[in-house]
C-alpha cells in the first residue's frame, strides 16, 4: 500500500509541470509587452528593455519556465504587478472563502445526492423516484449562476430572508453553497440510482437473498458497499469541478474567493496573478484526485491487491 | 469484388439499416426524449428565422433612450433592456450565437478528440500512452478554468471562445472514443478486416467506428448542452461574446444590475439558457436509451 501511495505522488510531479508548462505556454500568448503594460506607452525604449531584463521576460521560455517552478516549489508564484504584493499571499488570503465553499458544496452533495439515489434504485418507478429523477434532469440543465440569481431574487429581495452578497456570517453561504452544490448533487442521485441498479441486478446480490438475509442488510452491506465506489471517484472529480466552478458563483454573490480575485487580475491583465491562481487551482484539483484515488483503494481490496501485485 | 464478398457487404448494409431503424422506433416511443426534440427543434427554428422575427439592427442593437426598462408589453413581449433595446430581438438573436457556440465546439472537439482516441485506442503502445499522458494535464485542469485562462491569453472574441472552449473540451471526446474503441478492437471481425489486408484508416472508418458510435453519440449530446452553459459562463463574466452583440449569458450580465427592480431581465434569457441544455439532455437520455436497451433501468 505504502508502495502504491509513493508511485501515485511520483506520478503527479509530472502532471503539475505539465500543467505549470501548459499554463505558462497559454498566458505567454498574450498580445503585448508586459513592461510596456507594466510603465504605460510614454515610457523609454531603455526603461522598457530594461524592466524586460529585469522580470526575466527576455528569457527563452524554458529558462522562465524553471524559474517558475524553483519559485514555486520555495511557494513563491512571482509579484503582483497590480498591487507589488507575493502572488501566493493574495491568493492564500482570499483561500478560505472558496474552499469553505466548495467543501460545504461538496458535503451538501453528497448528503442531499447519495441517499435520494439510492431511495430512487430501491423504489424503482416509484412516484418518489419519477419526482427525483426529473427534478435531477431540470437541475443539472440550469446554468449555476443563473440559478444563483434567481435563488437571490426569491429570497433575498422578495422574502428577505438571506443576504444577497458577503461573506460575513453563515448565512452568507447558505445561497451560494445551495447554487454551487444543487446542479452536482442532481449529477451525483442519477449516477448512484444508475449503479445502485446495477448491483441490485447482479448475481451476489441474487444470492444473498435467496440465503434470507435481510432486506436492509442487502441494501447496506451488499448493493451500497459495491454501488458506491464509482460514486466516491465521481465526486472527487466533481469537487475539483467545484472548485473551479466557484468561478461564476462568487461573481453572483460578489464574495472575496480567489475566482473574484482572478477575473479582476484578468481584467488589469495582472498576469503573474492570473498564472499564479490557475496553478493553484489546477494543484488542488490534482491533489484532490490523489486523495480521492488513494481513498478508492482503502475501500476496494480488489484494487489494493491488484496495485500491489502490478509491478 | 467477388459475388460471395459482394453479398456479405449488402446484408451488412441491411443488417445495418435493420438496425438503426430499430433504434428510430425505440426513440419515437419515449416521450420524454421526443418533447425534448421538439422543444430544442422550436428553439432552432426561431434562431433560424431570428432575422424574420426581428430586425438585427433595428431591435437588437441600435439603443433607444425614451424607450429604456420597460415592462413586458404587446410591443415588447419580453419586455426592453437598460439601452431600450427590445429584449425578444436580442433573445432570439442571441439564440444564433449560444446554439451554434454549443454545436459547433461539440463538432470540432469531437472531431479532433474522437480522431486521437480513436488512434489510441487502434494502435496503443507509445502513442496511447503519449497522448493519454498529455490528455491527464489537460483535464486535471477544471473545465471552466481552461477556457478561462485561454480566453484571457487571447483576448475576449467570439473566435477565441470558440477555440477556448473546444479545447477543453478535446480531452474528454477523446476519452470516450478511446473506451468505445477499446472495447470493439478486440473483436473477430477486426481481426477479420486486418488479415483481409484492409488499411488501417479504412477499417478504424468502416468497421471499428459503426460499431462504437453508440456512447460517442451520447456523450456528443450532452455535450452540446454542456458547451452552451459553458459559453454563457464566461459571457456573463466577461470573457465571452462582448457587448453590443446579442448572446444569452452577455444579456445576463448586463442585467444584474437592474436585476432587482426588473427581473424579467434576467429570468428569460436564463430560462432560454435553461430549457436548450434540459430540451438536448432529454435527447440525450433518450438516445443513449434507443441506442443500448441494456443500459436503460
Amino acid at each position: 500500500m505504502l508502495k502504491y501511495i509513493l508511485r501515485r505522488l511520483l506520478l503527479l510531479i509530472p502532471i503539475l509541470l505539465g500543467v505549470i508548462l501548459l499554463i505558462m505556454f497559454i498566458m505567454d500568448l498574450t498580445p503585448g509587452d508586459p513592461a510596456t503594460l507594466l510603465l504605460g506607452i510614454n515610457a523609454t525604449p531603455e526603461a522598457i528593455e530594461e524592466l524586460n531584463d529585469e522580470l526575466g521576460f527576455n528569457d527563452p521560455l524554458l529558462v522562465q519556465y524553471a524559474d517558475y517552478i524553483i519559485g514555486a516549489l520555495h511557494g513563491d508564484l512571482g509579484t503582483s504587478w497590480q498591487t507589488s504584493r507575493p502572488v501566493f499571499g493574495e491568493i492564500m488570503s482570499r483561500f478560505p472563502v472558496t474552499l469553505k465553499l466548495a467543501v460545504f458544496s461538496i458535503i451538501v452533495t453528497a448528503i442531499i445526492g447519495i441517499p435520494l439515489g439510492i431511495i430512487s434504485a430501491i423504489k424503482k418507478y416509484s412516484v418518489l423516484d419519477m419526482v427525483c429523477t426529473s427534478v435531477a434532469m431540470i437541475f443539472t440543465s440550469l446554468p449555476r449562476f443563473w440559478l444563483g440569481m434567481m435563488l437571490i431574487l426569491l429570497f433575498s429581495v422578495q422574502l428577505g430572508w438571506l443576504p444577497t452578497n458577503g461573506v460575513g456570517t453563515w448565512k452568507h453561504y447558505i445561497l451560494p453553497v445551495f447554487t454551487l452544490a444543487a446542479p452536482t448533487a442532481a449529477k451525483i442521485m442519477r449516477l448512484t440510482r444508475t449503479t445502485m441498479l446495477e448491483t441490485i441486478r447482479s448475481d451476489y446480490v441474487r444470492t444473498a437473498r435467496s440465503k434470507g438475509a435481510g432486506e436492509n442488510r442487502i441494501i447496506v452491506h451488499h448493493e451500497l458497499k459495491n454501488a458506491i465506489l464509482p460514486v466516491v471517484t465521481s465526486l472527487g472529480i466533481e469537487f475539483g469541478q467545484l472548485l473551479g466552478g466557484a468561478i461564476l458563483i462568487e461573481t453572483v454573490f460578489s464574495m472575496q474567493g480567489i475566482s473574484t480575485l482572478m477575473i479582476t487580475a484578468i481584467r488589469m491583465k495582472d498576469t503573474p496573478l492570473v498564472t499564479g491562481s490557475i496553478v493553484f487551482f489546477a494543484t488542488m484539483v490534482c491533489i484532490t484526485m490523489l486523495i480521492i484515488d488513494l481513498l478508492y483503494t482503502a475501500i476496494d481490496p480488489r484494487l489494493r491487491t491488484k496495485y500491489t501485485k502490478a509491478k | 469484388m467477388d459475388s460471395k464478398t459482394a453479398t456479405v457487404s449488402v446484408d451488412i448494409k441491411k443488417a445495418r439499416k435493420r438496425r438503426s431503424k430499430e433504434i428510430i422506433r425505440r426513440f419515437r416511443k419515449n416521450k420524454l426524449a421526443m418533447v425534448g426534440l421538439v422543444i430544442i427543434t422550436i428553439m432552432i427554428l426561431m434562431a433560424v428565422f431570428a432575422d424574420v422575427i426581428a430586425d438585427y439592427e433595428e431591435g437588437a442593437i441600435r439603443q433607444h433612450s425614451d424607450q429604456r426598462l420597460l415592462s413586458p408589453s404587446w410591443e415588447h413581449p419580453f419586455g426592453t433592456d437598460t439601452y431600450g433595446r427590445d429584449q425578444l430581438a436580442r433573445v432570439v438573436h442571441g439564440a444564433r450565437v449560444s446554439l451554434s457556440l454549443g454545436v459547433f465546439t461539440t463538432v470540432i472537439s469531437l472531431g479532433l478528440g474522437g480522431l486521437l482516441g480513436a488512434m489510441c485506442g487502434y494502435y496503443g503502445g507509445v502513442f496511447d500512452e503519449i497522448v493519454m499522458r498529455l490528455m491527464d494535464i489537460l483535464l486535471s485542469i477544471p473545465t471552466l478554468l481552461m477556457a478561462i485562462a485561454i480566453v484571457s491569453a487571447l483576448g475576449p472574441t467570439v473566435m477565441n471562445l470558440l477555440i477556448a472552449i473546444t479545447i477543453s473540451q478535446i480531452p474528454v471526446f477523446t476519452r470516450v472514443v478511446r473506451s468505445s474503441v477499446l472495447s470493439v478492437v478486440g473483436e473477430d471481425y477486426i481481426e477479420a478486416a486486418k488479415i483481409g489486408g484492409s488499411k488501417d484508416l479504412h477499417i478504424i472508418l468502416h468497421d471499428v467506428l459503426p460499431n462504437a458510435i453508440g456512447p460517442i453519440i451520447v456523450q456528443g449530446t450532452m455535450s452540446i448542452a454542456a458547451m452552451i452553459l459553458l459559453a454563457a459562463g464566461l459571457s456573463f463574466i466577461g470573457l465571452g461574446v462582448q457587448p453590443p452583440q446579442p448572446e444569452w449569458g452577455n444579456m445576463l450580465n448586463q442585467a444584474r444590475d437592474n436585476m432587482m427592480t426588473h427581473p424579467y431581465l434576467v429570468i428569460i434569457p436564463g430560462i432560454c439558457i435553461a430549457i436548450s441544455a434540459f430540451s438536448i439532455n432529454l435527447v440525450g437520455d433518450g438516445l443513449r436509451d434507443a441506442l443500448d436497451p441494456k443500459l436503460k433501468n
